[in-house]
Formats: structure tokens, sequence, C-alpha cells
């Protein structure tokens, strides 16, 4: 009989915080600028030069901790972590090993099978991002960029609670939900402000003891991820079916070759051989500190959804999707602030702007109208100064140019045409040239009368107002 | 001396710090770490028992920065440094990952 495996997963998460500076010095960290131009002598590593702890960074890592129900390190430090490579100009990493700012903490996800399930988190600590590097194939340099370096990160270390794909990508959609919905990070896979090292084993269902893992790398995308744990499991039932060992290693995953290989070499020994970092000195996260950020936390999606079913008079299923963006979550807020009318701002977000967001693959973060905006649309509409198709069309401009509605509908002429003799005497000449039509309606065809509106709006070029074409129309035949 | 590095230790440490030594600079690096274990084994007699361990030598916390920038653009400066440099970029020999 086969035997059964279960996948036993972990997470090593990095974020990159959403600080205006670096970590330890004032450079900035704008994404996009040229190489180099956002660095000093701190983040290249130069000699003397002395690292200084931005408050930013700690108050959002210590706000992430809370908002995953960790304990706090009240008394905490930094940490070398020691290693050589062309991206890390120091020679070592600051990172925290011994007192990590978080610890002990959980969040909760919800399984496919409707369940809920408690994944804890080993602990959060801060260091600071690598340089980057450009490889070229055909030259025999390397180029290293150093904006990144000193990028202020946070690492989240979960428990190896996880058992399929499934839940590991319910556990990260969480995790960059809470993390989105404090500001700390925009939390993007594909640009890198979160990047997840997947840790995992097979064993026995049934067994106690964890089998040996590896550490798979480069997974930027929650597909990448899902398809990496399904290649690294069978790969490692394969080894052990075959009667050999899996090796503790970190594996990199190449998701166009659907393959992962191993990142070992012999010259690189894993031995970081740590160190407290005499440059920075204590951390003491005093009660009132900890209040402070307490208070400044926001308002989170169980929290909001709730509010939104006391407020707004909309339906369950529009909250659920508004609030799992923040993003859409303040787009909304803002726009109803503007309009007061949550049920058409809703409906705006959950047709034109789901539909454009599919066809044009956009994630909620991504949207770029403003409230302001979708305000002015909403306006345009209510007082027929455009109808619904022409609103949909602005829309569209809106969606990917943030355009004015009200000079756009200026600029081109949009306006409905709200001439009632013109478009009494458009109707009786589309009542002349259509006598079938008028014909059928009389025989109780009610459906004839769309035609005629439809014709009627056609010689209006869509600038009309269905509802006045309707009531004249039935006036007249 | 108490504390012998033999040569596998000697090997590794070489490794790790990406320096390589000749035979004589081997011996020579042995019988310092040697002492240098000494002296820390001379320190591990003393009782600490209780004692926290202590990360930092001043009676110094919390020393913080606020998050606005402060730098400007200094490549030029940066690169003057630099060995090799190509686009203003550091050229290093060619990594593999």
């Amino acid at each position: 009989m086969a035997k059964e495996y279960e996948t036993v997963i972990g997470l090593e998460v990095h974020v990159e915080l959403a600080t205006k500076t670096k970590i330890f010095c004032g450079c900035s960290t704008a994404f996009g600028a040229a190489p180099n131009t956002q660095t000093c002598p701190v983040c290249t590593g130069m000699p003397g030069a002395l690292p200084v702890l931005n408050k930013q960074v700690l108050e959002y890592a210590i706000a992430v901790g809370l908002a995953t129900n960790c304990d706090i390190t009240r008394y905490g430090k930094f940490d070398r972590k020691n290693y050589f490579y062309p991206d890390n100009p120091q020679n070592y990493q600051i990172s925290q090993l011994y007192l990590p700012i978080c610890k002990k903490g959980s969040i909760e996800i919800e399984t496919q099978a409707g369940g809920k399930k408690k994944i804890g988190i080993h602990e959060i600590h801060m260091e600071e991002d690598a340089g980057k590097m450009i490889h070229d194939a055909w030259e025999e340099w390397s180029l290293v960029d150093y904006n990144r370096s000193g990028v202020p990160l946070i690492e989240i270390v979960s428990e190896p609670d996880m058992r399929s794909a499934e839940e590991v990508i319910a556990y990260l959609e969480k995790l960059r939900l809470v993390i989105q919905y404090l500001g700390a990070s925009d939390c993007k896979l594909q640009e890198g402000s979160m990047r997840a090292d997947v840790n995992l084993s097979i064993r026995e269902v049934g067994a106690t003891e964890l089998g040996t893992r590896t550490e798979m790398k480069n997974l930027n995308s929650f597909k990448a991820i899902a398809r990496a744990i399904e290649g690294e499991r069978a790969r490692q039932i394969d080894l052990i079916e075959e009667g050999k060992a899996v090796v503790l290693e970190t594996r990199r995953w190449d998701d166009a070759k659907g393959e992962s290989y191993s990142m070992r070499s012999k010259e690189d020994a894993q031995d970081y051989r740590y160190f407290p970092d005499p440059d920075l000195v204590p951390i003491v996260v005093s009660d009132a500190m900890l209040e402070e950020i307490k208070a400044k936390q926001p308002e989170f999606r169980t929290e909001k959804m709730a509010r939104y079913k006391e407020e707004y008079d909309i339906p369950d299923y529009d909250i659920d999707i508004i609030t799992s963006s923040k993003h859409m979550a303040d787009l909304f807020e803002a726009t109803v602030a503007i309009c007061n009318q949550p049920k058409k701002v809703s409906n705006w977000l959950m047709g034109e702007t789901m539909r454009l967001m599919n066809e044009k693959e956009i994630e909620p973060q991504d949207l770029s109208f403003s409230p302001e905006n979708l305000a002015k649309l909403i306006a345009l509409v209510d007082s027929k100064a455009i109808n619904s198709s022409v609103a949909k069309e602005v829309f569209e401009v809106m969606f990917t140019q943030d355009i004015d509605p009200n000079e756009y509908v200026e600029e081109n002429g949009l306006q409905t045409i709200n001439d009632e003799g013109a478009l009494r005497k458009t109707i009786e000449e589309v009542i002349t040239n259509n006598p079938q039509s008028v014909k059928d309606y009389h025989n109780g065809k009610e459906k004839a009368i769309g035609f005629l509106v439809g014709q009627t709006m056609k010689a209006m070029k869509g600038k009309a107002d269905p509802g006045m074409i309707n009531r004249i129309l039935k006036e007249l035949i | 001396m108490a504390n012998i590095i033999n040569d596998e230790t000697i090997e590794y440490v070489g490794i790790l710090a990406k320096l390589e030594l000749s035979d004589e600079e081997k011996e020579q690096a042995k019988r310092d770490m040697g002492r240098m274990l000494d002296y820390i084994d001379k320190l591990g007699e003393l009782d600490t028992e209780g004692v926290e361990p202590m990360s930092h030598i001043f009676p110094m916390q919390n020393v913080f920065r606020e998050d606005g920038i402060t730098n400007t653009d200094t490549r030029g400066e940066l690169l003057a440094n630099a060995p090799e440099e190509k686009d203003g970029m550091f050229a290093v020999p060619r990594t593999f990952e």
C-alpha cells in the first residue's frame, strides 16, 4: 500500500516597511532612482560610519506585532550577521537574533473546509535589506546598486503550522491585509516589498517527528508559491520512496521550469557568527511607548465590516469585497464622505471597477482614480447631465488616467441633450422610419419599444436620457 | 597554552574570513587564536550567576532618528572609492547565485 505523506510548512516572510528613509540613515527609500544616488557612508558600509535607528521602523514593527497577537520585547537589541557578498558592503547585515522585537504571536486563517485555524508566529525581527545586484550574462562583471541597502525590513517567522499550499496562501493574504491596514507596507510580491521563503518537510501521516526541511527562495507570486510547494513536496517524496535522504539546504525555485535547484556550494559555509552590534544601543520599549502605538492602531477589517453593516445600506457581499483591500475601503469611504451615496459608490466599485480590474489585471491596491472624481461622476449621473452608458465610458477613461469627469464630459461634448423639442423631432422621425416596430408595439409586443428607444439613442449619438425617450415615445405612438 | 587550534579549524576560519594564508601565517594564527581563547576561558572563571548578558558598554538606550530625508545624492564621492565602476554602479567580479 502506498504511504501517505503530510506536508509541513513554515514561512519566513520579509516585508519592506513604508518609511521615507532607510533603517539606519537618512537616505530616501523611494523606488526607481538612478543607481547609487540614494546612498551614504552608513548604507555603503564605510569605516567609522554610525547607524542610528529610524524610530518609525520600530513603531511599525511593534504595530505589526500587536496586530498579530505577539508579545513585544521590552528590552531588545540588534545583532550582526556576518557574511561576504557584494550586495552587503559592511560584510554583515544588521538584524536581530537574540532579542527580536516581537515573539509568540498568531493569526487566524480560514481553511478551505470553512473552518478556522491558528497559525503561530515564532517571532518578528527588524533588519536591513541588501543592495541589488545586476548580473550581465555576457559580461565578466556583476554590477551593484546600493539604493536598496539599508531599506528597513521586518522578517516574520511562522511556526511550522501550515499543511498545504492553500493554507500558506491564506496565511500570506491575511498577513498582507493586516500590514496594509496598518500602512506599514504595500506588500507587493511582484515588486519584492513582500517576499516569502518556504520551509518545507514531509512526514508520514501520523508521525510526530518533523522530517528534514529545505528552504525555498525566489517566490514572487502566490501562484509561484503554490507551484513550488507542490514541486518540492513531490521531490521530497520521491527521494524518500527511493530510500534517499532529504538534505537540509536552501533551494532556488525556477518558476519557468517548474523545478528547484540547490543553492549550496562548498565555499559558502552557513556560519553567520552573530554577535551584538556595538554601534547600536539597546531598545527599551516603555509602557508609554506601547500605549501610544496601541492608540494609533487602525480599524482592522473585522471592525470595519461591522461598522459598514451598521452605517451603510449595502449588501454583505459588497462589504466583503470592499474591505478585502485597505485601498479599496479607503477609496469607498473617501468617496462616500464627499457624495454621501454609499450604495452608488459601492455599485461603481462592485460593477465597473471589478470588471476593469479583471480585464486589465490590476490589483485593488493599484486602483488610481481619486474619490473626488468618482464623486463627480456620480453627481453627473444624478443630475442627468450624462446617462449611465456615457458614465461607463467616462469611468473607463477615469480608471486608467484619473481624468476629471466634469472637464472630460465638457471637452468631449458628452452631455445629455435635454432639449425636449429636438428629442421629440428625432423620435417623430424614428417612428416614421420604423412603421413595423410601431405596429408590433400596438400588437402587444412590448419589446418593440426597446428597439425604438435604441434607434432614437443612436440618432442622438448616445447623448439622450433614456427615461425621457421612453416617456415621449409612449406619448407619441 | 590550554587551547590548541587544529589545522581543520584554521582552514574553516580561513574560508569564513575569505583569507588565504601561507603555512607560516597559519601557524602564527593558530598560536594567536589559542591565546585569545585562553583569555576568554579566564573570563569564564568569573561567577556570572544571575548577571544579565550585557550588549552594550555605555549606559545608553533608545537613540533614535526621526523618519526624515537628510541625505542627498553623493554618488560621485561614493564611486570615487570603487575599484571599478560601470553605469553608476560598482563593478565586481561576476558572482553566481
